[in-house]
């Protein structure tokens, strides 16, 4: 096989993988149609949105690239101080909070990155863990700053393009963050389907082959780090953008194991992982706190344990089999 | 066929009339919104005021100002955010006319936008920070602020010839307050202050104590967050500061009567000033506290058990005064100047703070029987939040 033939076939196999099947175009018009179907529940579904793209934001470090973390909300803690307290000292603007967020998360996301990238699996969770650990300490203690554990009080957000209000019904603010994810999944799609997200599956399947091919190891992963950081922050500027409010909470351990939990159930390494557990996480918790607001992490506990134990197989299995339909699909369409 | 129409006719009238002469409309329920923290480590607060709430329904009764209380519960786990939007989900979905509960400043804070936004009234039972109020012209305090329950026990001090005192708080809203009140009280009264503030989450109190017992004051004066006292009586006891002759002071909240039997008699002698004890001598009181054990066996009413049945009380007394009329301005103007006997002594609502004005007790943790109790000594009455009434 000469070399030109080889590089027409990955190309048309990146193509083909990056073409968008029906599916993927009925799950984003119903994400869009909910905002019509389910007005009673906006606010819910805006928690959705900023809960999918924090799992998509993972999705990119361990489904792609292999890398665990359990400091995630570090980022999103980034993204919602760096936003909130923009919107309070210098301009409300969203999209200004938005990069601001973003900007943020990804700096602290490459600062970072050499420690990340030291050492094995079990390295990995230790560091991740210790920077939000870190970082959480940081802004109790800079109260000043922060507003400690009162919380960052007193945002107020400017209208979104000038012209939609954020109102209580939460419509501006899901249609904005799910806007928001949408385009960053677009990116995200791109990026996982071009030769750099090829690559990064190469260095999550294999390192020392990957290396050896002659692949950037450490900058490679250093950059979708960065990457996932930046997104992890636009989760957190949303956050503080449309609940006008920061509190400690966003970076608690608990964001970040919940982040675990949603990829487990959604399943990692493809995109529409983190959106799908994200979905199920939250209706999930929600359905059984309004039935038992006293014993619901009981029931969602016990929910957990049985899915892990059995249940998962059925929803990662029925997927895998569409995804499996769709290639076909696909291939029929390219000959 | 004509028969058939003018039935229908008639018919159709009656409902309409029905309808349009307000009889469906007294009918038709009060919402109350009760988010308050049942799980996660402030659940004991949610726990004693949803007892309460349930206690005021049953005893005296859901309908008020000729229209029914219907309470829905939610569970913001102590977590801001959830509660924020379970507030605005309370007001959009669920159309509840009153937003209530509240079990820490952080919670109360990032509800008020909603209250204004909304026009509804948010009845803070619990959460004491003093600038609460301030935060919405919607917010009805009937809980206590810190600064109110920590002046007295800075003037108490003073008085009973205690000159250096040490004091360890809880870095939070209510912390803050309870240290900045008492520390500027006793040091105009003479006295030197040295301060300490311990994190909310996961508190270790040893480091702090060790600080403490090398600067031998006279009294630690202690503030921690309800529930969370026992462990701060178990550490001050293995420090060994009640054998070094450190007098324990504090605000109520440390010898919380929910938890004060579990400390056993560690916290025997802790003066404490307070708004509220399950000992308080009254038979208005002892009737409350019978009622509530009967319905909660095992429990003992505290402090969060009155917020809660006072703030329900007075949900019902505005009810009352506007005929059932539930819109959000007419129910805050009826709250305003609203006065009652309490179980815990009289309050009044502060027409122009919307805060409570109420008794501070001094008491003093002793046995009654086998049960140890806060035994109150000294009233001061008609204390207003002193930070605002300074204003």
């Amino acid at each position: 096989m000469t070399m030109p033939v080889l590089e027409t076939r990955v190309r048309q196999a990146l193509f083909a993988s990056r073409r968008w099947h029906p599916a993927e175009i009925v799950f984003w018009c119903l994400a869009f149609a909910a905002f019509l179907l389910f007005p009673r529940n906006l606010l819910l579904l805006n928690e959705i949105a900023i809960l999918a793209l924090f799992a998509l934001s993972l999705d990119l470090i361990l489904g792609y690239a292999g890398i665990v973390s359990l400091g995630h909300a570090a980022f999103l803690g980034m993204g919602a101080y760096a936003a909130g307290l923009l919107a309070k000292h210098v301009t409300a603007d969203p999209f200004a909070g938005l990069l601001a967020g973003m900007g943020a998360a990804g700096l602290l996301g490459l600062v970072t990155s050499p420690l990340v990238l030291r050492g094995t699996d079990l390295t990995r969770l230790m560091i991740t863990l210790g920077v939000a650990l870190i970082l959480y300490e940081l802004a109790n203690s800079f109260s000043t700053l922060t507003g400690g554990a009162d919380g960052l009080q007193g945002i107020m957000m400017a209208p979104v393009l000038g012209l939609f209000d954020f109102d209580i019904f939460g419509r501006t603010a899901y249609l904005y963050s799910l806007s928001v994810l949408f385009l960053l999944f677009l990116i995200a799609r791109r990026v996982v389907h071009s030769p750099f997200g090829l690559s990064l599956r190469a260095i999550r399947d294999n390192p020392l082959r990957a290396a050896a091919s002659g692949v950037p190891n450490d900058r490679r992963l250093a950059a979708v780090y960065t990457l996932a950081a930046a997104y992890a922050g636009a989760a957190g500027a949303l956050l503080a953008q449309t609940t006008q409010f920061v509190s400690l909470d966003v970076l608690d351990f608990h964001r970040s194991a919940d982040l675990m939990l949603v990829l487990i159930i959604g399943g990692a390494g493809y995109l529409y992982g983190g959106l799908i557990g994200a979905i199920a996480f939250k209706l999930l918790q929600d359905l059984i706190a309004s039935f038992t607001p006293q014993y619901w992490m009981f029931w969602i506990g016990l929910f957990l344990v049985l899915f892990v134990l059995g249940g998962r197989e059925m929803i990662h299995g029925a997927v895998k089999a569409a995804a499996a339909r769709f290639a076909r699909l696909g291939k029929g369409a390219a000959r | 066929m004509t028969v058939r129409r003018t039935l229908l006719g008639g018919m159709l009238g009656l409902a309409l009339a029905a309808s349009t002469s307000g009889f469906a409309l007294a009918q038709e329920a009060v919402k109350i919104g009760l988010i308050l923290p049942m799980t996660g480590p402030f659940a004991s607060t949610g726990k004693q005021i949803d007892a309460a709430v349930k206690l005021f329904l049953a005893r005296e009764g859901a309908t008020h100002g000729g229209r029914k209380l219907e309470v829905i519960l939610k569970d913001d786990a102590g977590n801001a955010d959830a509660t924020r939007r379970l507030a605005q989900e309370l007001v959009v979905n669920d159309k509840v006319s009153v937003l209530a509960g509240f079990g820490l400043t952080p919670l109360a804070m990032a509800t008020a936008q909603i209250a204004t936004q909304a026009k509804v009234p948010e009845i803070v039972m619990a959460a004491a920070t003093a600038s609460i109020t301030e935060a919405s012209p919607y917010i009805v305090r009937t809980s206590f602020t810190l600064p109110q329950a920590s002046e007295p026990m800075a003037h108490w001090a003073a008085k009973n010839g205690v000159k250096k005192v040490f004091t360890v708080v809880t870095d939070y809203g209510p912390g803050i307050d309870a240290e900045t009140s008492f520390a500027n009280t006793f040091k105009e009264a003479g006295g030197t202050v040295e301060s300490v503030r311990i994190p909310l989450r996961n508190p270790d109190f040893a480091p702090f104590l060790q600080r403490v017992s090398e600067a031998k004051p006279d009294a630690l004066f202690v503030f921690v967050p309800s529930g969370v006292g026992a462990q701060f009586m178990k550490q001050f006891i293995e420090r060994g500061l009640d054998k070094a002759g450190v007098k324990l002071i504090g605000t109520g909240d440390v010898v919380d009567d929910d938890i004060l039997e579990g400390m056993g008699d560690v916290a025997l002698g802790a003066i404490t000033t307070h708004h509220y004890s399950a000992a308080h001598d009254s038979p208005a009181n002892k009737a409350f506290v019978e009622a509530f054990q009967k319905a909660n066996p095992g429990m003992r009413p505290n402090f969060m058990a009155v917020g809660g049945y006072d703030g329900m009380k007075l949900i019902a007394k505005a009810l009352d005064a506007t005929k059932g009329d539930a819109s959000g301005d007419k129910l805050i103007a009826a709250m305003k100047g609203a006065s009652w006997e309490s179980v815990r002594g009289p309050v009044k609502i502060d027409p122009d703070t919307r805060d409570i004005i109420q008794n501070i007790y001094v008491r003093k943790t002793q046995k009654l029987g086998s049960e140890l109790h806060n035994v109150e000594f000294e009233t001061i009455k008609d204390v207003k939040d002193p930070v605002k009434a300074r204003k």
